[in-house]
């Protein structure tokens, strides 16, 4: 409870409401305040998520925080929400990612800033009501809201292909959404009348209809992950959209999809995923490999992080998929970590891409010599990305890969590749763009980080240290879940 | 039955007959200068006959006439709403018809018959009442489309309608005609009772039907008896579009369950599997042929033939509940249909009508909350979720699959999602795009807060869309009767 609130519906709401008040500061002319009012809202937004972490549990896999309302009885569907040790990092990153957004966007940002940074509010506090709803039907109003503000953010701030990948993304994420819509009434009416997720987890299906939902499923969050072969939408909707609309995509809506297969899919029909599990380890490991390769031959650097956001993502997948502790919570810190890094390597884009308006990595060359800070800063998240041990990118790894092992040596193989592949992208990239004589005027009349962008990479580098060398507070909080988790995908749910 | 039992029941359409000659008549005093006067006349008329039905509202199933006419909760629903309906659409056209010289007495009191011709409609229990309602509210749309006597596309329209119109009517006649050759009734009651107790050839049931359908999917206009609407709203003025495109929707629905459900309820494994084809037809062909259009109206013409397919599948899958989202689905696409014309007449200026794709370009930078009412209204139209929009698609959805079709709902979805992207373009073009005209708007005061509290009340039935969902479930179990 903050000031007898309930938590979480603060947490989703508070940021919505600022939202609407920057959206009522109007036209440019009060473009300060409406960025302070951002500032503010996205600060106390995170703020008061804060009690989620310190007041969790974290001994039991229960749902916590809970809230229960009556939303549209007729349909018996209800205004529930509540996290668990799975849920309650991703509703942090959240709000912790918002403020850094609106900080990223404070001076770049010149048309229409209060409609820029009230559709970053709004879609924070909508994407943690995707993570914390516990309701079927909520969660899909939060889910496909979601898309809404992102759709206007790719679409007016972005680059000069911006419509082509704003109408990508919408229809995309929306043929997955509607067949996952299609299997949650499938569901409601199995179950008795109930669109309670955890009433689904208890659901007895036969194959078939395990396997069908399953796909559906996966339809829907296969495309936001987003695994291949669905994943031509990201990088054009990453090359596109401004600075912040790349962060918040790789850090926070990326691991959305992820998050569904572990809500949903897995506990829903543990059947098909142990049938289809070979399928989804084999999409993993091409997307970790095959995309890994993609990724070496960008020349945009935008792009290539967007490759490289696939390829990790891979590994994601892939530690779902061998039903194992190590490899789940392997999975889940790295997908905290990648919200991390990547989130971090979009804003270092972002920062040069405001200097020189060029994201192409041939007109770069020597930013060492004239941006020493930022090269610092550039190095560190590079390294996180290739996966350095003692920063964040290496905990998760090395858990999945030690996880595949256990389950065959092979799977662990070929996923330990993108050591080698995610070195040689990330450091060639880095070298190309950071090393070498300085490659023309351009570069040689840049000016390094001023006293904002300092702020923005000094708290990122320190999250993305700390989590590397101290990873304890975050695996412990969700080790009951995931471990409860397995239990639960091991048990049949074929009816007898 | 006593005189006065009789007409209690039909107490709001007497009051409306009474005021539209009372209203003819007094037009004829009024100079153009005062025709404020007729139209708040007309406006008066609507709330009275709003508390009439209120007030003359029972408990229960009243019939009168001989069980010609019928009161229940379901019809006094949907009156209310088309009175609503009916309202909101005078007010966003005043303007607009000012401008062009349409503002006159003949336009309110063919929407009073109109209406008139809906009310006999939602309460008819009776082939033949049935029947005089679609006439009174047909005959009168086809002289409000050709009301505009100077404008070529207009008169075309109107021939069109009233041909295409009039073949529906025939088909609809010799079905019915069929069906009392085979049952000995008209009545939708004594009607069902005879198929069900066996007697009626059933041959002949099966052939009537066929047309009865074919004459009702005319009305609505689906696929494969679509040909007219989009040359209707596409000639048709933009206050006209709105009254074919709204109300009626309504009184369409009361029609066609009144008729399917009540009368022809023992054929229902006959006519759901027609209904099936027509839907997944019309949601196939509107949804794709939409997207080629680069006219508004003539987009939004096909969308309603999108729309009208979803509506059948809630009929089709039967049962009670079905039949309550279908109801659900229709008030909630006259809600958006009256917004989405609403924006098209408040964008349009004299000698300017504002019914092209292209005059939406940029609609942002000349006026932010316009293209934010219009975005709600377009994403709701598509069936996004916050607003009301998804909550129709998903109420119809569900009884689809309860009703064990589930692939049909697949197929739904998925034409739907074709669907999403001309609306979507809409969206993109208010956005992304730069306007082509700076000219501003002039907003007449009522209609832009009409159309805020429009926009603004898809969004509020989105979060809580509780209360609409019940009140049609409820009004429509208290009312059709599956004999």
């Amino acid at each position: 409870m903050i000031f007898g609130l309930p938590v979480i519906s603060v947490a989703i709401w508070l940021p919505i409401i600022f939202g609407i008040l920057v959206l009522a500061t109007g036209d440019d002319k009060n473009a300060p305040l409406a960025r302070i009012l951002a500032l503010v809202g996205s600060t106390l937004g995170f703020l008061v998520t804060i009690p989620l972490y310190t007041g969790f549990v974290r001994d039991t896999s229960e749902m916590q925080f809970v809230e229960l309302h009556d939303w549209i009885a007729r349909f018996n569907i209800h205004y529930h929400l509540g996290v668990d040790g799975i849920s309650v990092l991703f509703v942090l990153l959240t709000a912790f990612f918002t403020p850094l957004v609106v900080l990223a966007g404070w001076q770049v940002i010149e048309k229409r800033v209060a409609q820029y940074m009230a559709s970053f509010l709004i879609m924070s506090g909508v994407m943690i009501g995707v993570f914390t709803a516990l309701d079927s039907i909520l969660f899909y109003v939060f889910w496909e809201t979601m898309l809404i503000p992102m759709f206007l953010i790719i679409g007016v701030w972005g680059g000069p292909n911006r419509v082509y990948a704003a109408v990508k993304f919408f229809l995309y994420t929306l043929l997955g959404s509607l067949l996952m819509l299609v299997a949650l009434i499938y569901l409601y009416n199995q179950s008795g009348g109930s669109f309670a997720i955890l009433d689904f987890h208890k659901v007895e299906l036969p194959m078939t209809a395990q396997i069908l939902i399953f796909i559906a499923f996966f339809f829907a969050f296969a495309v936001k992950v987003p695994m291949f072969p669905v994943h031509t939408w990201l990088p054009d909707a990453h090359v596109e959209a401004p600075t912040g609309g790349s962060v918040v995509l790789a850090a926070i809506m990326l691991k959305v999809g992820a998050y569904g297969f572990l809500r949903f899919s897995m506990p829903i029909t543990p059947d098909a995923s142990h049938q289809l599990a070979g399928v989804m380890i084999a999409l993993s490991l091409i997307a970790v490999v095959y995309i890994g390769l993609v990724a070496l031959m960008q020349t945009d650097m935008k792009k290539l992080v967007a490759y490289s956001s696939i390829s990790h993502m891979g590994f994601v997948t892939l530690g779902f998929f061998i039903f194992n502790a190590y490899g789940m919570e392997g999975a889940l810190l790295q997908m905290v970590s990648h919200g991390f890094v990547a989130g971090a390597l979009f804003l270092c884009i972002g920062v040069l891409y405001d200097r020189m308006h060029s994201r192409n990595i041939a007109d770069y060359g020597g930013v060492a010599d004239t941006m020493p800070v930022f090269a610092a800063f550039f190095m560190l998240f590079a390294m996180a990305n290739v996966g350095l041990p003692g920063t964040s990118g290496f905990v998760g790894e090395f858990m999945v890969i030690i996880g595949a092992v256990k389950v065959n040596f092979w799977y662990a193989f070929a996923a330990a590749t993108t050591l080698i592949f995610g070195a040689a992208y990330t450091l060639w990239m880095y070298k190309r763009v950071i090393f070498g004589a300085v490659a023309n005027l351009h570069v040689a009349e840049l000016t390094d980080l001023t006293l904002r962008e300092k702020v923005i990479f000094a708290i990122l580098a320190a999250t993305v240290l700390g989590m590397g060398l101290y990873p304890l507070p975050f695996s412990e909080i969700m080790h009951v879940s995931v471990n409860d988790l397995l239990v639960h995908v091991a048990r049949s749910k074929l009816p007898l | 039955m006593d005189l006065m039992t009789n007409l209690m029941p039909a107490g709001a359409e007497i009051f409306m007959l009474a005021m539209a000659c009372v209203i003819l008549i007094a037009d004829l005093l009024i100079k153009q200068s005062g025709r404020l006067v007729t139209y708040l006349l007309v406006q008066l008329t609507l709330l009275g006959c709003s508390l009439i039905t209120v007030g003359t509202h029972e408990n229960g199933i009243v019939y009168a006439f001989h069980n010609m006419f019928v009161d229940d909760l379901m019809s006094d629903v949907l009156k209310l709403l088309t009175y609503l309906a009916v309202s909101m659409m005078l007010v966003y056209s005043r303007q607009y018809l000012t401008v062009r010289g349409l503002f006159s007495g003949e336009f309110m009191v063919l929407a009073m018959f109109a209406t008139l011709g809906m009310m006999v409609m939602i309460s008819a229990n009776h082939f033949l009442t049935l029947y005089l309602g679609l006439e009174v509210l047909s005959l009168s749309l086809y002289a409000m489309v050709a009301l505009q006597r100077d404008s070529a596309v207009a008169t075309e329209a109107a021939m069109k309608y009233f041909i295409l119109g009039a073949l529906a009517s025939g088909l609809l006649l010799y079905g019915m005609s069929m069906l009392y050759g085979a049952t000995g009734s008209l009545e939708l009651g004594a009607v069902s009772s005879a198929i069900k107790s066996g007697a009626a050839d059933k041959d002949l049931l099966v052939f009537g039907l066929v047309f009865v359908v074919s004459g009702l999917a005319f009305k609505l206009g689906v696929v494969p008896f679509h040909m007219w609407v989009p040359d209707v709203y596409h000639g048709a003025p933009t206050a006209m579009t709105m009254l074919i495109g709204s109300a009626p929707k309504l009184a369409a629905f009361a029609f066609v369950s009144r008729i399917l459900v009540e009368g022809l309820q023992p054929l229902v494994q006959h006519w759901s599997g027609m209904l099936i084809i027509l839907a997944i037809a019309s949601m196939a062909l509107g949804n794709i042929t939409a997207i080629a259009q680069t006219n508004l109206k003539r987009m939004l013409a096909y969308s309603t033939i999108a729309h009208m397919g979803f509506l059948l599948l809630g009929l089709l899958s039967g049962g009670i509940e079905g039949y309550g989202t279908s109801m659900f689905y229709a008030v909630v696409y006259v809600l958006m249909s009256l917004g989405a014309f609403g924006m098209i007449m408040l964008l349009s200026r004299e000698g300017f009508e504002a019914d092209t794709l292209n005059d939406f370009k940029g609609l942002n930078q000349r006026s932010p909350w316009l293209a934010f009412l219009m975005l709600l209204l377009m994403f709701s139209m598509a069936g996004v979720p916050p607003t009301v929009g998804f909550y129709a698609k998903f109420s119809v959805l569900n009884s689809v699959v309860q009703a064990g079709h589930v692939w049909l709902a697949v197929v739904a979805v998925l034409l739907s999602l074709i669907g999403a992207f001309y609306y979507l373009r809409i969206v993109k073009l208010m956005y992304f795009d730069a306007p082509e005209s700076h000219a501003p708007i002039d907003v007449g005061s009522d209609s832009a807060f009409l159309l805020s509290v429009n926009g603004l009340g898809v969004l509020l039935l989105g979060l809580l869309p509780g209360t609409l969902m019940s009140v049609c479930a409820v009004s429509v179990q208290q009312s059709l009767l599956l004999h």
